[in-house]
């Protein structure tokens, strides 16, 4: 039987969150968490947690997995589970609205921050804007984030300063249109990234890097705007 | 954007580079100085070592680069951990008494270096 651990916090009945434990039955099969997750909601029906597409592909279900961010639909029992248990957290940093649940706030704002929409004030051509497959190709490993924010809530810099570092989800979207040869709108768009927070909040830990469930590298990518503003600068 | 007053440079790109910088010079001076403790460690090669001016002016360069590396590294400690969000106003008040005191304490640190450098 697996050990199941799941944090569990409803602020109108409980005055603090608390472990719940579960006994599970894999039946020997390698489940993903989400499964799991799933059948235990069949035991116990008030266990909260977002869920959508199931595999992997909509960032719903971003959780902490064994002390490991990472998507509960795409992550197998056997990746993560460590002498037959299993402990499921919230997303660490960002406030608790119910069980697994939390409140994304934070993380949208600093996403709307760095403008992630194609700026370009030239007049529009007559069909679309051309790019060549070299320039096209520069924004692979940066357009795929979706967002789940299993990388930001992993990043001890983004748990101090939610509120003014912009964090990998952020920052790799910020260079995702930086690094895009359509967008007229970079030198502003480098002067809003020049201050102590923004961008410089970075330590490059890379804690990101090891929980992006889409294998992407937001380091780098902070890496890439930490050189532009260089050149950009005098 | 952020605004911070009280960082080294004002910016998050000279900060950065800044501390890049001072980090090699600190690095350089302390494999020096390393060096120079394990080839003679004596009073009269000491003396002789630092009567150079070279040495004067490299010693100098590590304790300005000593003196900015500290502030920028903790000015980010600082404004990590008591930020007015996790600590309300008494975060600000910490902060602010704890950065003054740190530049308080380096200026002393410079000048007093410099005149252990250039007073002997």
């Amino acid at each position: 039987m697996l050990k199941v651990s799941i944090y569990r916090y409803n602020p109108e009945t409980d005055d603090k969150p608390y472990m719940q434990d579960f006994e599970f039955d894999t039946q020997g099969k390698d489940l993903m968490v989400l499964d799991v997750l799933e059948q235990l909601k069949g035991q116990d029906t008030t266990i909260a947690f977002r869920r959508s597409c199931r595999e992997g592909v909509c960032g719903s279900d971003g959780l902490n997995m064994n002390g490991k961010n990472g998507l509960a639909c795409i992550t197998p029992l056997s990746e993560t589970v460590k002498n037959n248990q299993l402990v499921i957290r919230p997303l660490p940093g960002l406030p608790v609205i119910r069980d697994l649940v939390v409140d994304m706030g934070m993380f949208y704002a600093q996403y709307e921050k760095v403008e992630p929409y194609l700026q370009n004030d030239n007049p529009p051509p007559a069909i679309e804007r051309l790019q060549s497959p070299e320039d096209r190709a520069k924004l692979d490993g940066l357009y795929e984030c979706i967002l789940c924010a299993c990388c930001s809530t992993s990043c001890p810099s983004f748990w101090w300063n939610p509120d003014r570092f912009i964090g990998p989800a952020g920052l790799l979207q910020s260079y995702r249109f930086l690094a895009d040869s359509r967008d007229t709108a970079t030198e502003a768009r480098l002067a809003k990234l020049d201050d102590p927070f923004s961008v410089f909040r970075c330590h490059g830990i890379q804690n990101c890097v090891n929980v992006c469930p889409k294998g992407l590298n937001p380091t780098r990518a902070i890496g890439h705007i930490r050189n532009m503003l260089l050149t950009h600068a005098t | 954007m952020v605004t911070a007053v009280t960082s080294f440079g004002r910016s998050g790109l000279s900060d950065w580079l800044v501390q890049r910088v001072s980090g090699v010079i600190l690095l350089a001076y302390f494999l020096f100085m390393g060096y120079a403790v394990a080839t003679g460690g004596d009073y009269a090669s000491w003396k002789a070592l630092f009567a150079q001016t070279w040495v004067k002016v490299f010693s100098l360069m590590a304790l300005l680069s000593l003196a900015a590396h500290a502030w920028i590294g903790l000015w980010s400690v600082l404004t990590d951990y008591l930020t007015e969000r996790l600590m309300g106003t008494t975060g600000n008040v910490l902060r602010i008494t704890l950065q003054i005191l740190i530049v308080l304490v380096l200026f002393v640190y410079v000048v007093w270096g410099v005149q252990i450098l250039w007073g002997y």
